[in-house]
């Protein structure tokens, strides 16, 4: 019997009188890897804020480990913990330096042991490449250097579920290559359950274990990862990917 | 006999007298305002020129606005100009040709910051399209400069409202003299008048000032 | 220009410009002070308190310095409350500049992106953290440039000092004009010592500004 991870049901957010989400529901079993797909607009990146909290929903359920979550201000650092979340922009802190930024969760959030959690950081950094810039400021990375750390960042909070938000959109193309490396390998390797919205059609046809389709606020189809980009069942799906293929 | 204070601002005809005394200060800022603006566009433009002469002196002329206090600024024009140019102007004349100058400083930077920060692809896309030197400044840069500088123009005009309370200084009657008046008039029945006075127009700088202020944060806050 | 009118008043020029400074370095600390405080309250929206300070800020920014000093030097002694000329400037000036200081730190505040406050929240930050942490670091290398446009006003709201009859920079200017009827040569002086403390200052808070900005956001 698969574990739960988290599980949406009837959720819906408006912008006042504006609707941008309907009813969105899915769930999410322990190392799974769903993909949001869709065209730009479609609320891919709204839907995968609201399930950090960065968004407020209007109604609908949100249960994270089977717990049943009220979604105020209040509640969110909490779980926040346990969900990682990784954004377009990188956005580390400027003023601090790679490694504080990595331990400002487990230290001030987590309250952890400073020794323990800075032997962690590095080791996390040293994964992905980067255990010589520790000490540097955001200013002297890369963007792929700062997505790197950014992930890093996030995964010192021991998140059970991962958070990517078009996190290779301002990369230059070269440096996608090795992000996505990464994001796999923490499949692979780890297990990590994650919800990623690209518009990386390979990756996400390589990596997703199922594909969530959509359109205007809406989810129009659910569909296993191989099997979607193989034969989607709706034919805006099939439009889309179309689209995005030259 | 016991009189409440506030009777002091509608006795006689003083609220008229505080209301005109009002609109000499306010009239005096517009047409600083106004004399100001039309100044420092030309020379904000200037100092967007690549003669280097030129915009050094204007940059000159920016900083000494900049150093000297708006009350010493009054001064210098109403000892200087009499005394040293033989020019005789009414201290209202003198009052709005000394705020002009300053504002005119302050404007050009105004303009000269908006100028300059017009994204350089914008001149480039309107340079592909053959726009010349003036038809580039009209179509492309000046309307974009435009809205970038509004609220620190609006801003500036709450500063040269704020600085007529100086007026008084040089004996113009404005809104601060003539309560001064009305107070001093009425010391004897309204010895609290004076709290009433300074309240009221402490009050009517409010009312001219708020609005422009909150009109300003508004336009920034759109532009962010 | 006679030089030696100038020299013999560089004495009490002297006098004044310490004195000139000393009321702004005190009202500047004042204003510093009570420009934290009531951006603290907005920032975080303290009930009532918050209000009260958005209040105070709006009705001091908006009003001339010159009605607020004659307040409490001519208007308070009516009800009771009299206070020293130096004491009256001081507590001005940190009231009025207190108010410009409330609105440059609240505007760093409010320029901190979005995406970095969404960052903070998604590692869990809670609201103190987040400021500790996020938004005040930044948001003040972000009021900066306002903090220290405002310390130069500040300085040359001082001469309106002088309609209160503090012997500061302005009055002493204007006493020895009337008294000896040479405007030229004073005038100059003024101008000249105000130019002494404003051109070093200014060049000073542009390096500040840059070093300042350069830790925090590299560039």
């Amino acid at each position: 019997m698969p574990e739960q991870i988290l599980k949406i049901d009837k959720l819906n957010k408006y912008y006042g009188q504006h609707q941008v989400l309907y009813d969105i529901s899915f769930e999410i079993q322990k190392g799974e890897v769903v993909a949001l797909l869709g065209p730009s607009g479609s609320g891919k990146s709204t839907l995968i804020r609201c399930l950090n909290g960065l968004e407020q929903f209007q109604s609908g359920f949100l249960f994270f480990g089977g717990k049943q979550i009220t979604p105020q201000e209040k509640n969110w650092p909490q779980l926040r913990q346990k969900i990682g979340m990784v954004f377009q922009s990188y956005d580390l802190f400027p003023n601090l330096s790679v490694l504080d930024n990595i331990l400002l969760g487990p230290l001030k959030v987590q309250k952890r042991q400073r020794a323990e959690a800075t032997a962690e950081a590095l080791k996390l950094l040293q994964r992905v490449g980067l255990e010589k810039y520790a000490e540097v400021y955001p200013r002297q990375l890369s963007g792929g250097q700062k997505q790197r750390v950014a992930i890093v960042r996030a995964l010192a909070l021991h998140p059970e579920l991962m958070l990517f938000d078009e996190v290779t959109a301002s990369l230059d193309p070269e440096m996608v290559r090795g992000i996505l490396e990464i994001i796999r390998e923490l499949s692979e390797r780890d297990n990590m359950t994650m919800i990623i919205v690209t518009h990386e059609m390979n990756f996400a046809a390589q990596i997703a274990d199922r594909i969530l389709f959509l359109e205007e606020g809406r989810i129009l189809e659910q569909t296993p990862g191989k099997e979607f980009f193989q034969h989607a069942k709706t034919q805006r799906a099939r439009e889309f990917l179309e689209s995005m293929t030259f | 006999m016991v009189h409440l204070g506030t009777n002091i601002l509608f006795a006689g005809n003083n609220f008229v007298r505080l209301l005109e005394g009002l609109w000499t200060t306010v009239w005096i800022a517009i047409c600083a305002l106004i004399i100001g603006l039309i100044l420092g566009t030309g020379l904000g433009i200037l100092r967007t020129s690549k003669n280097r002469p030129v915009r050094i002196l204007l940059r000159l002329y920016l900083e000494f606005f900049r150093i000297v206090p708006s009350v010493v600024l009054l001064f210098l024009f109403y000892y200087i100009l009499p005394r040293q140019l033989n020019l005789n102007l009414p201290a209202e004349q003198m009052a709005v040709l000394a705020f002009a100058l300053w504002v005119a400083a302050e404007f050009s930077d105004i303009v000269r910051g908006a100028l300059i920060s017009v994204p350089q692809h914008q001149k480039e896309s309107g340079l592909a399209l053959g726009l010349n030197g003036w038809q580039l400044f009209r179509y492309v840069l000046l309307p974009q400069a435009l809205v970038l500088e509004l609220p620190a123009t609006i801003n500036l005009a709450t500063r040269v409202v704020k600085t007529t309370s100086l007026l008084m200084l040089i004996s113009v009657m404005d809104v601060i003299n003539i309560g001064q008046q009305i107070i001093e008039a009425n010391r004897q029945t309204y010895p609290n008048g004076i709290f009433w006075i300074y309240g009221i127009i402490f009050l009517f700088y409010f009312i001219v000032d708020y609005p422009l202020s909150l009109w300003a944060r508004r336009l920034a806050a759109k532009q962010h | 220009m006679d030089l030696s009118i100038m020299q013999q008043a560089i004495p009490q020029f002297v006098k004044a410009f310490e004195l000139t400074l000393w009321l702004s370095f005190v009202g500047i600390l004042g204003a510093l002070l009570v420009g934290v405080c009531c951006s603290l309250l907005q920032y975080f929206k303290v009930p009532f308190l918050g209000k009260v300070a958005s209040v105070y800020v709006e009705l001091f920014r908006n009003t001339p310095l010159l009605i607020q000093l004659f307040f409490l030097y001519y208007a308070f002694p009516v009800i009771g409350i009299k206070l020293p000329a130096q004491v009256c400037g001081i507590i001005g000036l940190a009231f009025l500049g207190g108010s410009y200081m409330a609105e440059g730190f609240t505007g760093g505040f409010n320029g901190v992106s979005q995406s970095q406050l969404d960052a903070g929240k998604a590692i869990g930050l809670n609201k103190f953290q987040l400021a500790r942490y996020v938004v005040f670091p930044q948001g003040f290398t972000l009021s900066v440039p306002a903090l220290a446009a405002n310390v130069i006003f500040l300085i040359k709201e001082t001469s309106i000092f002088s309609v209160i009859a503090i012997p500061e920079l302005t009055n002493t200017a204007l006493d020895l004009v009337g008294l000896y009827y040479r405007s030229n040569e004073y005038l100059f002086m003024l101008v000249l010592a105000y130019a002494i403390i404003l051109i070093p200052l200014s060049i000073i808070l542009t390096i500040l500004e840059r070093k300042v900005r350069y830790g925090s956001f590299g560039n």
